[in-house]
């Protein structure tokens, strides 16, 4: 559905983004991960439109932005890292305003926004504003602006940013309906769990480098292979039994439970632990 | 159109949303308005006296009469002082001014008119800060000192008369048939004066030799008089609606921050479909803050347009088209709304200054009124004061409209040259 072919992006003299490509099928969510100032925003921007690649292109179902970029920006629903809405005009208002934009008006229109409130839980606060909304029906309402006129791409750029697990649940629920509705989702998120429960494939960029990309299970075993040894015991470990086993030549650890790395242990070991900012 | 329709809908409904911000643009141009009009005052109003601080060191019979005249003059308020306490009125800012005639005043002054003697020296004292009133005292002193001097010196029957024909007869070295000559001329003023006295209508002094018919010259009906609430109301009309133009300007800063920018970006809209929105929205919300205000000051203030209808309106478009480039302009170029705010309203203040919207543009140096053409407020408070209290015709306006739609042009081009567009 959204392919991305060697995206390249200066500013100024700074690489931000140097030959990303990604590829999301209909139906499937894609984990854009990365520390900060890894060059993800700047490659969402590149996605939707927003910011024009030194290099490389952008297309959806095989048509790109050049040929017709009002065609192509309608097939792309952006939620931005920031809480973007009117926050003195109603919820429905909000969803209304950016369905107008993408061209919906009259009953369609007003059908259209209530659905999406309904999507992400909000119908039955159609008419409050946004002012009055917890952290959460913000992060809610973001998404519900961006589905309004039913695009087949959704740009999530870190849409769960502050919220309680609650809303986090729900904004999940909501994506995994979606993806079950064939939209192409690529999700850019800090949150390892978040990548875990919700990526189908994940792509690690690191200053503005794809530096891995595959499912879960195939960067795992990026990591370096120890073999382990699995006992299953009869009844509870017996503290001396360990012992022993610990005592035995080449044995490094004995652990009373197997321990596996997770898609955390990998994004650290891929990109490092010092802090960027 | 539709989706133009609907960003100008959004600007619109989050302007008259805000209850108070909303009540506060139309009030505090009202207020400051009726403010400024009152202090301006209308002709018709009696002018403010000048406090006139006076001390006689003289006590002579023509330095009271000058006294009198003085205190008589509705110009003055006059305040009886010692010497050192007009000073210290004068000082203190209590009187602008402060006048003493010395010791011997009224002989010197009666010989020196003939040039005869040293001149008596009149002290005025005066506050700084206040000069004009400097001005309008010297000359009224001057007016009233000539008349009731004149009118001494030549009374035949005073000392000054005598002394001078005295004096003038016996010089040494003036020409016999020249002695003659003047010698009659003495004789025939104290004839005059003489009969004047015995017909009861006493002697003459100079005098101002005219008298003046004061007319305004400002409408097509003459007996409309000129409305100082005309002129504020235009002033500050144009200064709050700058004013919302650059919130406006700020407004879209803070769209970038929120991240409400990018996602309007995102939509499929031309750039000239998202800061078009910009300017109709914010054209509109300038000509219903115009057309209030005047509304006002058109019910409560007694301002009329007294001349073209169709030339006011054409200003007040080409102003708010002005306004809501200039709001883009500032957009395009600020970085930050806390850092842009004050330089734009620092530009905005100038402007409006510089425009004659606080008070008339005439007072200014020459230098300055030549400056000020290059400002588009300017042309925005001559068009609507030619349209209103001045009643010229529509193709007065003609300039004022067509500079204003030259400012909005180049606002707007620096604007999309300027206007950043891409953003990580």
């Amino acid at each position: 559905m959204l392919e991305a072919i060697g995206l390249r992006k200066f500013f100024g003299d700074r690489v931000a983004v140097a030959d990303v490509s990604l590829q999301v099928r209909a139906g499937e969510l894609l984990g854009l991960l990365g520390p900060n100032g890894a060059g993800k925003s700047t490659t969402v921007g590149m996605l939707c439109g927003l910011i024009a690649p030194d290099a490389g292109h952008v297309t959806i179902a095989g048509a790109s932005i050049a040929a017709n970029a009002a065609a192509f920006k309608r097939r792309i629903g952006l939620v931005p890292q920031d809480l973007a809405l009117f926050e003195d005009l109603g919820a429905r208002a909000n969803v209304e305003l950016f369905g107008a934009l993408y061209g919906l008006h009259g009953a369609t229109l007003k059908r259209r926004a209530l659905e999406v409130l309904s999507i992400v839980g909000l119908a039955e606060r159609a008419g409050d504003r946004p002012a009055t909304f917890s952290g959460g029906m913000k992060r809610r309402l973001n998404i519900a602006c961006a589905l309004v006129h039913d695009p087949d791409v959704l740009l999530l750029d870190e849409p769960t940013a502050g919220v309680d697990p609650q809303s986090r649940n729900a904004i999940f629920d909501s994506l995994e309906a979606l993806k079950a509705q064939g939209k192409a989702l690529v999700y850019t998120t800090h949150y390892m769990e978040e990548a875990e429960r919700l990526a189908d494939r994940i792509v690690v960029v690191d200053h503005g480098r794809v530096v891995a990309s595959g499912t879960q299970a195939e960067l795992a075993r990026q990591l370096p292979a120890t073999d382990t040894l699995e006992l299953e015991l009869a009844g509870a470990a017996d503290p001396a039994l360990l012992a022993a086993l610990a005592a035995l030549p080449g044995v490094r650890a004995v652990r009373a439970a197997a321990a596996r790395g997770n898609l955390e242990d990998v994004f650290l070991a891929l990109t490092g632990r010092q802090l960027r900012d | 159109m539709s989706a133009l329709l609907a960003l100008v809908r959004k600007d619109l409904v989050l302007y008259f949303s805000d209850r108070r911000a909303l009540i506060m643009s139309i009030v505090a141009p009202v207020l400051i308005a009726a403010l400024f009009g009152a202090l301006f005052g209308n002709s018709d109003n009696k002018p403010a006296q000048i406090g006139l601080a006076l001390t006689d060191l003289d006590r002579s019979e023509l330095s009271q009469q000058i006294v009198a005249a003085l205190r008589a003059d509705s110009s003055f308020a006059v305040v009886d002082a010692t010497e050192a306490q007009a000073t210290e009125l004068v000082r203190a800012g209590k009187v602008p001014a402060a006048l003493t005639l010395p010791a011997g005043f009224g002989s010197q002054a009666g010989q020196a008119l003939f040039g005869i003697g040293a001149k008596p020296e009149v002290v005025l004292r005066y506050d700084p800060s206040q000069a004009m009133a400097l001005q309008v005292v010297r000359g009224m002193l001057a007016q009233h000192v000539m008349q009731h001097v004149t009118r001494a010196a030549l009374s035949a029957d005073g000392p000054v008369f005598a002394e001078l024909r005295e004096r003038t007869l016996q010089s040494p070295g003036l020409p016999e048939a020249r002695r003659r000559q003047l010698g009659a001329l003495f004789d025939d003023v104290a004839r005059v004066q003489g009969a004047a006295s015995a017909s009861g209508n006493g002697g003459f002094g100079l005098a101002v030799p005219y008298a003046t018919r004061e007319l305004q010259a400002t409408g097509a009906r003459p007996e409309r008089k000129y409305n100082s609430y005309a002129h504020s109301f235009v002033g500050m009309g144009v200064q709050f609606v700058l004013l919302m133009g650059v919130d406006i300007g700020i407004a879209l800063l803070a769209m970038r921050r929120l991240g409400l920018w990018k996602r309007l970006r995102a939509a499929p809209l031309s750039r000239a479909t998202l800061l078009g929105s910009r300017i109709v929205s914010c054209a509109a919300i300038a000509l219903f803050s115009m057309t209030v205000v005047f509304g006002v000051a058109t019910a409560l203030f007694g301002m009329r347009i007294e001349g073209s209808l169709v030339g006011f309106v054409a200003v007040l478009v080409a102003f708010a088209l002005m306004t809501a480039t200039f709001g883009l302009l500032i957009a395009a170029l600020g970085r930050t709304p806390e850092a842009t705010r004050g330089l734009a309203i620092l530009a905005t203040l100038l402007m409006v200054m510089l425009g004659g919207a606080w008070v008339p543009s005439f007072i200014f140096p020459a230098w300055l009124q030549t400056v000020s053409l290059a400002v588009p407020t300017r042309w925005a408070v001559d068009g609507l004061e030619a349209m209103s209290w001045r009643a010229l015709p529509l193709s007065a306006a003609v300039p004022s409209v067509a500079v204003l739609l030259g400012f909005a042009a180049l606002f707007g081009a620096l604007a999309l040259w300027r206007f950043d567009w891409e953003e990580a």
